[in-house]
Parts: C-alpha cells; sequence; structure tokens
C-alpha cells in the first residue's frame, strides 16, 4: 500500500489528500486503545475509504499499569484505493504513555508523526518503560516528527464540569484522542456521539464527558494547526462496487457464515463452545442468535464441547465446534469419533501463535499439520482456510456445505489477526447462494437399511434417532462395510480405511479449479499462500508485476483435499515460494502432494507478514 | 381427528439385538443387560425413542446389545444417556459426569462399579479400595477410592440410586430412575469375575447376605437383617455426634428403637447413607435420593424460544445490522 502521507505544507483549513495513511493507536491495556480503534476504524468506513486493522493487545487483561509487556496497540490502513494490509510502517504513532512510544516508535515510518501525551512522561513511567532520559529532551527522536503535549491535563479540563473523580476524568483521554484524530482526518464526529450516547445510556453523565472529551481533542486540532506541525488531512473514498456496506471482523463474519450455511441445509445448529483466545467471539456472536434456530452451549471443557457438537450432529442438527490451537488438541479423539461415526461437523480453529499456550494474542498459521494429519490412526478430514476477514462468510458455508453433503466434520482454518481484524464488507444477498437441503433418512429403502450403505459421494444416510424401523448403533470402533456393525478383521479395516480415505478426497470432485490471483500459469515464479497472508502477498506481487517481474500469486482455500487442477498448475512454474507464519506446513504438504520444489519463507513472530518482506522474497527468488 | 397409532407392547425379546454379546461368560454385565431388558417394557418404552450412549470399557458395549439408537463414544465422553463404569464415569471422564449432573439433564447414567480396570486388563480403578494388587499396582494401591454416590450428590445430583448385577430388585431401581426427570444416578456394583472377582460377596449375592442390606423405601423404616443374621435391625439417628448408628429392634417396635423413617427427599440424610462405612453398617440400597428440579433441557429450550419470541430469523436483516452505508451507482469502480 502506498503510504502518501507527507507533510507538504499547504494553506491552513485545507485538508491536504493522501492517498493512504497507516495510523497506530498505542496505550496502557487500560486505556480503551481497541475501543479507541475500533471507533476510528468506523469512522474511516463511514468515510468511505478502504482499510483493513490490525488490533495488537497483550495476553494480560490489565497487565500492571505502565509497563511495556503492558502495551495494547491498534493499528489501520485506510486509503481511497484497494487495502489489503493493515500497513507495513505507521506514519502517525500515537502514544498514551512512555511504554506505548518505546514498544512502537521503531515501526514508524521515517519523517512520521509521534503523538504523545507529556501528562505520563513522568519519571515513574519513564523508569517503568526503561528510559534512561526522557526522550523528547535527548534528541532520540529526531528523525520522526514529534507533537507533544499534555492530553492527560487537557482531559481533565475538558471534564472538569462533570465533577467527576481525577481516575474516572482521566478514562476520557482516548476519546479526546480520538476527538483530535478525527479532526485530524477531516472525519464527521456525529457516528461516535451518537455511539457514546448509545453506551452510557445508563449513565449520562459518563456520556457528556465522553462526548465533552472527544469534542475538546477536537477542538485543539483546529488550534493548534494554526501554530504547529499539525496539519489536518484527507482521504478521499476508495471505489468500490455499488451496494449496502458494513464493517466486519473474521469473528462476526465466520458467525454470520454458519448461521447462513444452516439455513441453506436447512438445519437448526448447535454450537458447542469452551472459552479460548482468540475463538470466544464466535460463541458470543451465536449465542445472541437463538431466533434463528441456534443453540449455543458453553461447555464444562474442550472435550465436551466437540463431543456436544457430535451428539447434536447424531440427533439431526448441524453440529459445530469452536477454538483455538491448545483447545483443537483436546478435540482430537472426538473428531477422530466424528470420522468413523460418518457424522457432519464444523470445527473452527482460530489459530494462535503455539506451542501449548504460546502466544494467546498473536496470530500464527501453525496449526496446519495438526489440521491435515493431527490424529490418531489414517483419519482424513476436509480443511479449508478463509483468507480475510470477509471471506470467512463464504468458507464457513462451504465448511457446512461440505460437512452435510458428504457426512464428515470438516475444519475451517483462520487466524488471530483474521478474527479480530476489521474490513468493509458489501452486504451479500443471501439469494446468490445456492442452498444444499439435507435430505434425512425416514424410511427403510427397498433394499433394506443399512446404516454404513452409501451414494455414489459415498456418503452415509443420516438418520435422526426417533425415526421407527431405523434402530442401529454407531461407534468409534471399526465398522463393517454397510452393516455398521462391529468388525475387527483385516479385510474389513482395509475396505474401511480405503472409503474413508476416497470420499474425502472425493471431496475435490465438488470444488472448483485453483485460480491463479495475478499473473497466470506458466510464470518465473509462483507465490503460493494460504490464509492471512493474503493481503501482504497480493500487494507485493501486485508491486513486483508493476516492476516487470514475472511473478503470480495463488491463494489457496482448499487445503485438503486441493483443487484437482493444483499438481499441473503447479508443475508449470520455473519456482515457487510459500511464505507463510509458520516454519513451512504448506510447502511440506505441497512437496509431499506435488513433488515440486516449493521453498519456504517463514515468520513465527507473532506479527503479521509486512509487504515489504514478500518483495524482498520475490527478489531474492528472482534474482 | 386422527386415531393415534397404539404403542405396541413390547417384551424383553424386543429389546435384544442380534449382535452375539462379547462379556466374559458369568460377567455381571450379562445381569445388568437382563434387568435392564426386563424393565423396558415395563416403563413402556418404545425403542426407536431410546437411546444408549456409552463411554469405553467392558461396561459401555453395552449399547451394541439393546435393540434401539446407540452410540459407543470414546474414553469418557458419554455422559449424554450413559452406560459408563468406574474408570470412564470417575476417573477419565469425572469432569463430564460433574458438569452433566449439576446441570441436570434429563437422562439416566448407569455406572457399572466393578472397582476394577476390565477391559485394559485388570489396573486398579478410581473406586478401587486402598490396597488393591493390580499390573500397575503390584505393591497395593495407595490412592484413597471414591465413593460413586457422594460424589454424584457433592455434584449437585437430585437422584441418586443403587443396586447390583444380580440382585432381583435392580430393575425396581432401573424404573424409578426412569420416572425421575433429570438426571438419575444408579451406582450398579458389578462383579468382574476375570479381574476383581466377589469383590462385592459380603452384600451383593442373591440371597444370604440380606444382614448387609439395607433396601431403602421411601415412607418405609430403615430396618435390615434376620433371624439369621442375628434378629432385625435399623439404622436411627445418633443426633449427638450428627451421624448414623445401627440399633437392635425389638419385637418388630422400630419406633421404640428410634428408626429412621426413609424420605427420599431428605439432602441431609442421603448424604449420611452414601458415606456409611459398608461393615460397621449395611450397603444402602435402593433409592437413596429423589427430589427433581427442572432440567437443563427445558431450560435450555424455554431459554431459546423466550429469546426468539417476536423475533424473526432474517438473515438479510442480521448482515446489515448496526453501522451501514451505500456506495451509489456511478461510484468508481475498482
Amino acid at each position: 500500500m502506498a503510504t502518501a502521507f507527507k507533510d507538504e505544507h499547504s494553506g491552513a483549513h485545507t485538508p491536504v489528500h493522501s492517498e493512504a495513511v497507516v495510523v497506530r493507536f498505542a496505550g496502557d491495556s487500560g486505556d480503551g486503545m481497541q475501543l479507541t480503534g475500533g471507533q476510528f476504524t468506523l469512522s474511516s468506513a463511514l468515510a468511505g475509504n478502504d482499510f483493513a486493522t490490525f488490533p495488537d493487545f497483550p495476553a494480560e487483561i490489565r497487565a500492571p499499569i505502565g509497563t511495556l509487556f503492558g502495551v495494547s496497540a491498534f493499528q489501520i490502513n485506510f486509503g481511497s484505493s484497494a487495502i489489503d494490509t493493515a500497513g507495513d510502517q505507521p506514519d502517525v504513532l500515537i502514544a498514551m504513555n512512555p511504554a506505548a512510544l518505546k514498544t512502537n516508535v521503531g515501526s514508524l515510518r521515517e519523517g512520521g508523526l509521534i503523538i504523545a501525551d507529556t501528562g505520563e512522561f513522568n519519571q515513574r513511567n519513564l523508569d517503568k518503560a526503561k528510559y534512561t532520559a526522557n526522550p523528547f529532551e535527548d534528541g532520540s527522536l529526531a528523525k520522526w516528527q514529534v507533537l507533544a503535549f499534555d492530553i492527560s491535563a487537557l482531559t481533565l479540563e475538558a471534564v472538569k464540569p462533570f465533577g467527576m473523580g481525577n481516575k474516572d476524568a482521566l478514562r476520557c483521554k482516548n476519546m479526546w484522542t480520538l476527538g483530535l484524530a478525527l479532526w485530524m482526518f477531516d472525519r464527521d464526529r456525529q457516528p461516535i456521539i451518537d455511539w457514546l450516547n448509545a453506551k452510557f445510556a445508563k449513565n449520562q453523565v459518563l456520556a457528556d464527558a465522553n462526548i465533552a472529551a472527544l469534542n475538546a481533542g477536537h477542538a485543539y486540532g483546529e488550534t493548534a494547526e494554526l501554530s504547529g506541525p499539525l496539519k489536518q488531512y484527507h482521504v478521499d473514498a476508495a471505489p468500490a462496487p455499488a451496494g449496502l456496506y458494513r464493517t466486519v471482523t473474521g469473528a462476526e463474519s465466520i458467525s454470520y457464515g454458519l448461521v447462513a450455511g444452516a439455513q441453506l441445509a436447512g438445519l437448526k445448529m448447535f454450537f458447542g463452545g469452551y472459552p479460548i483466545t482468540p475463538a470466544s467471539a464466535i460463541l458470543h456472536h451465536l449465542s445472541r442468535l437463538k431466533e434463528y434456530g441456534i443453540t449455543t452451549f458453553q461447555a464444562e471443557d474442550e472435550i465436551a464441547a466437540i463431543c456436544s457438537a457430535i451428539g447434536a450432529s447424531y440427533a439431526g442438527q448441524l453440529g459445530v465446534t469452536s477454538s483455538s490451537g491448545p483447545g483443537i488438541a483436546l478435540k482430537g479423539e472426538a473428531m477422530g469419533l466424528a470420522i468413523m461415526t460418518e457424522l457432519p461437523l464444523v470445527i473452527v480453529n482460530s489459530q494462535r501463535g503455539g506451542p501449548s499456550t504460546g502466544l494467546p494474542t498473536k496470530t500464527e498459521q501453525s496449526d496446519l499439520y495438526q489440521a491435515v494429519y493431527g490424529r490418531n490412526g489414517d483419519a482424513p478430514m476436509p480443511v479449508i482456510a478463509a483468507r480475510s476477514p470477509v471471506d470467512c462468510f463464504d468458507c464457513a458455508i462451504e465448511a457446512v456445505r461440505i460437512a452435510v453433503e458428504y457426512m464428515t466434520p470438516v475444519m475451517l482454518l483462520t487466524d488471530g489477526y483474521i478474527a479480530n481484524a476489521a474490513e468493509p464488507w458489501m452486504v451479500p444477498e443471501l439469494e446468490s447462494y445456492k442452498p444444499f437441503p439435507v435430505e434425512f433418512l425416514e424410511s427403510v429403502p427397498e433394499d433394506g437399511f443399512k446404516p454404513y450403505s452409501r451414494d455414489h459421494k459415498l456418503k452415509r444416510p443420516w438418520v435422526k434417532p426417533g425415526t421407527p424401523g431405523l434402530l442401529h448403533r454407531i461407534g468409534g470402533i471399526e465398522k463393517e462395510v454397510d452393516t455398521g456393525h462391529i468388525n475387527y478383521s483385516p479385510a474389513n479395516h482395509q475396505a474401511m480405511t480405503d472409503i474413508r480415505s476416497a470420499k474425502v478426497n472425493g471431496v475435490a470432485d465438488s470444488i472448483p479449479d485453483q485460480v491463479v490471483e495475478q499473473g497466470g500459469s506458466g510464470a518465473k515464479l509462483a507465490v503460493v499462500g494460504w490464509g492471512s497472508t493474503y493481503g501482504p502477498i497480493k500487494q507485493a506481487v501486485r508491486r513486483q508485476r508493476a516492476q516487470g517481474v514475472d511473478v503470480a500469486h495463488i491463494h489457496i482455500r482448499h487445503i485438503w483435499p486441493m483443487p484437482k487442477n493444483m499438481a499441473d498448475l503447479l508443475k508449470s512454474f520455473d519456482k515457487i515460494i510459500v511464505p507463510e507464519m509458520n516454519t513451512g506446513q504448506l510447502k511440506t504438504l505441497l512437496r509431499d502432494q506435488f513433488l515440486v520444489d516449493a521453498k519456504p519463507i517463514n515468520k513465527v513472530s507473532g506479527q503479521p507478514f509486512t509487504i515489504a518482506e514478500i518483495e524482498a522474497a520475490i527478489e531474492s527468488a528472482v534474482s | 381427528m386422527n386415531d393415534m397409532t397404539p404403542i405396541k407392547a413390547t417384551t424383553p425379546k424386543d429389546w435384544e439385538t442380534d449382535q452375539e454379546v462379547r462379556w466374559c461368560p458369568g460377567c455381571g454385565d450379562y445381569a445388568i443387560l437382563k434387568a435392564v431388558q426386563r424393565t423396558m417394557p415395563e416403563i413402556g418404552g418404545t425403542p426407536e425413542n431410546t437411546v444408549f450412549i456409552s463411554g469405553i470399557g467392558c461396561s459401555s458395549r453395552f449399547p451394541y446389545y439393546m435393540e434401539t439408537y446407540g452410540f459407543h463414544t470414546i474414553h469418557g465422553r458419554a455422559p449424554a444417556v450413559a452406560t459408563t463404569g468406574d474408570g470412564d464415569a470417575l476417573s477419565i471422564g469425572g469432569n463430564h459426569t460433574m458438569h452433566l449432573l449439576r446441570r441436570n439433564l434429563d437422562c439416566q447414567i448407569m455406572l457399572f462399579n466393578n472397582e476394577i480396570y476390565g477391559l485394559t486388563k485388570g489396573q486398579y480403578s478410581p473406586t478401587s479400595r486402598i490396597g488393591t494388587n493390580s499390573p500397575s499396582t503390584p505393591y497395593g494401591s495407595v490412592d484413597r477410592p471414591a465413593t460413586p454416590c457422594a460424589f454424584a450428590l457433592g455434584s449437585g445430583a437430585r437422584f441418586v440410586a443403587r443396586g447390583f448385577d444380580v440382585s432381583k430388585n435392580l430393575h425396581e431401581v432401573l424404573k424409578a430412575a426412569h420416572a425421575h426427570r433429570g438426571a438419575a444416578f444408579i451406582e450398579i456394583f458389578q462383579n468382574c469375575i476375570v479381574y476383581n472377582k466377589d469383590v462385592f460377596e459380603e452384600f451383593a449375592t442373591p440371597k444370604g447376605a440380606e444382614g448387609h442390606q439395607l433396601w431403602l423405601r421411601n415412607g418405609e423404616p430403615m430396618l435390615f437383617g434376620s433371624d439369621k443374621t442375628g434378629g432385625t435391625k435399623g439404622i436411627a439417628l445418633n443426633a449427638e455426634a450428627l451421624t448414623l448408628k445401627v440399633v437392635d429392634v425389638a419385637d418388630g417396635d422400630w419406633q421404640a428403637a428410634g428408626v429412621i423413617v426413609h424420605d427420599v427427599t431428605n439432602r441431609s440424610l442421603a448424604h449420611m447413607l452414601v458415606e456409611m462405612p459398608f461393615g460397621e453398617f449395611p450397603m444402602a440400597l435402593g433409592v437413596l435420593y429423589d427430589d427433581p428440579r427442572p432440567t437443563f433441557n427445558d431450560a435450555v429450550i424455554a431459554q431459546n424460544k423466550s429469546a426468539s419470541e417476536g423475533k424473526t430469523a432474517d438473515l438479510g436483516k442480521l448482515l446489515s445490522k448496526g453501522q451501514t452505508w451505500t456506495v451509489a451507482e456511478g461510484h468508481p469502480e475498482i
């Protein structure tokens, strides 16, 4: 993305036009930075900008005040042309305390603007942030523009009429800052005022105080512009197809996609979950949608969560469960049960940094092996991966479709970045999705009832308990072909293992051919990605192609089984690189499945790839 | 009005599957299976509306032998409509058993307690007594056993009962469990003839052990024993120590002896009954506690209904909820 945020001069009151700007709000975990970022995002949406966000917060809920590890940040990249990442480098850093400055200033673009609250730069906080000298005084910030002033004092003054205690009054600092940001980017305050009034509907004093702080921040911008380095910028609306839009996070989009999938299948949904970062948001969203035929169940643990969902599928509903890596590990045995009993089930994995507890709030793509291979026995299961918050909607529908059309558990992979990030979304027309209604077996077929008989897709019949005449027993123990009775015989186990494998491989018959996002087959280099690396790969390939590099971008949604044209497609390229936020898992899969020399490009810092990193990998691969 | 299809009465035979039963010859599980197959017609059950769900272990093969719907799940995870064992329900699956009981899911849990892991060849279980010699505890187990019924009560169970495999009263206990709306917990002492033979011999034989069996019946005095075992005895309250005590009953005058009348809704009494140390006291059998409360099933359905009231499931409306904006025709496209 072009961060054409320039500090060129212009006349007062005439906003400078910029193509795209990256702003990062950073403060203490108790400073309300995520809320501030969220509202600034809304304002960007309403201004018609395209955008991508990156909330980056610590695992601690309220880390000790002023510490380096307690810093919470929210980055947004907004622009008047297509935006696909949250931006490599911020143009503006708003730092609410010394720790926030210290941990974030390194990524600020040279010449970028620091806005900081000097009210928090006292000796105690400087010590906590491990500053030996005040950075505003020792020249260490020389390569950036600095606008440091006492936001704390200005906020206290603004909310003075409301008679709040000092502590509560200072809580309005984030709204003061947001007010200033709204002025800087020429934004309408009214939607935020409406939101504050709604949020604090039960406490008008709090609403009024926050609105006063917001207005004061905005007014400060207008006044300061006349005398200081602060300027107003305007980012035009981005081109977009006509239609109704909203913002959506990955967690929201998955929830809505699951609801839509259940409707397209004509099923009620049962969601069994257990709280875990960053997957809990899906449980929260779905628990409010009971009128859509959704029952949510917060189980006693991850195992009960998936087992209850399997039980619901056995009873004829769409069973869904969701977690992140550590919870997915606990669900492993039960996934095998769903594979063995051939019941539909959707398992959502919002991946985070691992192993073990790892980095609960940071993003990673390191559960691909776990998704494809991570169960005992030969336990094949379809796996699909979403590339962006908006893409989660279609992927969730696709996961439901495969689950019910093939009577199989399906894993849907997203990650912490996608789950939390927001982007604009053109609200889809549901009529454009093809329904895939489920038909339960309700009477004995002419040739008799066999619970493990199969159709042309190798799918077994789905029977609701309570149906007369179709009594049968299922379980995790090996089944006899057709009858489903217990059978350990060598030939039968061979046959059933082959059938389970062939059924899942057959899913490839129902998925579209792999498309090439940019470039075409036969290019010198293919950049093959999956999941949330989509944005940086897309922009990096676009820039490299603009410079004449013969590079193509392939982004895989269907991880297992892969589209049928994948082998021929991959073999058409001279070279293949695979950027992943892991140590090379898709790379292994591609090598194994297609015997191609896929080269890994890896990053496991808990942070998404930057465009520059992928460009560098492309340059190095073609040189 | 349509005529209701009359419910066809079933016989125990109708509840048998065509599957070969694979338990060890002489296993107590056979007797329990028979008792269940005998109980189903008596409670007016219909096979298609019945589902047996089990975990893993010898006991958990149960669903394959009942001509109903059935689900043989994975180790420890059965708690739904459940047949389970001491290992499955109290060790690997103890967590789920506790939560099922506290939630009061409407189902019956039959816990086959044989104080041993049979299917894995005889290791000690969470209910094995201290000193149990087993392949994994060749010098005797050192950890204290769990008391299943005390665990159930502690977890908030509203129905707790006990029986044993070859007891002629077992089907009565099962019937009472079925009649209870909510989670019903039944501990069934089961004789593992291969790995833990006759471990319940002192009280759980069809006859000859009356002196060690206290069959509890609501509204009736807690009497046990016979002439053969040295006369009639009863259970009375030791009010000073707040415990139970065994008293002799002379000439049938149990009132004079202070024998307690069983009240299945008395939770404090239930706590004392499940904790009675065997030996000094008889084994309390039958329905120890039965005091229904609203079930989880009903609460979920009621909430789903009330939360949906007056709302329509319009997905289009849901997707366009909150702050939206419209891009007009003629806006530059990408």
